[in-house]
């Protein structure tokens, strides 16, 4: 995996796992409005970077859209990433 | 329903090739406080919660777990796919091999097979809750357990990183029981 899509692809797993973090603590403290907005913004931010990753990329799931042959399937897969290669 | 996102929970590093280590990590692949007993277990308790807020924390603590087992078997994959024959050889992990060559399979450290056993649901949420807690602080033991007797500095990050979300889980499960018994009492009074 290039060092461009690595970085994108490492810091959507960071985002995502800030928005993992925020929904649990949300579950139990669901009017907590800071952390609503906390989430929220995780969120938004997951949301944009998952569109760039999906664009240039491919699908990071089956509903993405993908182009002509199917690119979902397309390797390395999670736990075939070498994720220390990245400079970030 | 669950859909995939091809990405794990976490950047999993592993700088050995150490098929006794793999044979280790196993417990948490398919041992009684390994992830996927706790994904089965806290997502076949949902049915019978009686709060919304019961039925979201085992929804997302269940579906967290399922990526815990993925980074577990990715540990043991990489501690073994580029170890030759004669590396695996005389280790604790040719017992596994002469089943499942490389590939991860659920069982524990020693080679029992997970089973359902290691689990309940028992349609009452104070109960199930009580249980899932100890249930976190069971596999946080293992974790240091496992710290301990790894010599692999990437693998230990990414144990530590584990380690620390059964921390968060058992002070959310707290926080849920505490929701749950309150909702119970004021219920009494109706
Ligand atoms: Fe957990």
């Amino acid at each position: 995996m290039h060092n461009e899509q690595l970085a994108i692809l490492k810091e959507l797993m960071e985002v995502g796992f800030c928005t993992i973090e925020m929904a649990l603590f949300l579950d139990t403290h669901p009017s907590d409005e800071r952390g609503v907005g906390l989430h929220n913004s995780y969120a938004a931010r997951y949301k944009e970077l998952s569109e760039t990753y999906n664009m240039k990329y491919g699908p990071l799931t089956s509903n993405d859209l993908s182009k002509c042959p199917w690119e979902f399937i397309n390797g390395p897969w999670p736990w075939e990433i070498e994720y220390i290669n990245c400079c970030i | 329903m669950w859909i995939y996102e091809k990405k794990l929970e976490y950047p999993v590093r592993v700088d050995t090739c150490d098929p006794a280590l793999a044979a280790l990590i196993l417990e948490q692949f398919g041992g009684p406080d390994g992830e996927l007993s706790a994904g089965i277990r806290y997502l076949s308790q949902r049915w019978t919660m009686p709060t919304d807020q019961a039925k979201g924390i085992l929804t997302d603590i269940g579906t967290e777990e399922l990526a815990h087992w993925e980074i577990i078997g990715t540990l043991v994959w990489r501690l073994v796919k580029d170890a030759p024959i004669d590396k695996i050889k005389g280790t604790p992990f040719a017992a596994h091999f002469a089943n499942h060559g490389r590939s991860p399979f659920p069982h524990d450290a020693a080679g029992v097979p997970w089973t359902a056993a290691f689990i309940n649901s028992k349609d009452d949420p104070v109960t199930d809750l009580t249980e899932d807690m100890a249930a976190e602080q069971k596999a946080r033991t293992t974790y240091e357990h496992l710290i301990k007797l790894s010599d692999d500095p990437g693998v230990i990050d990414t144990l530590r990183f584990l380690r620390e979300r059964e921390v968060v889980h058992f002070q959310r499960f707290g926080e849920t029981l505490r929701i749950v018994e309150d909702f119970q009492n004021t219920k009494k009074f109706y």
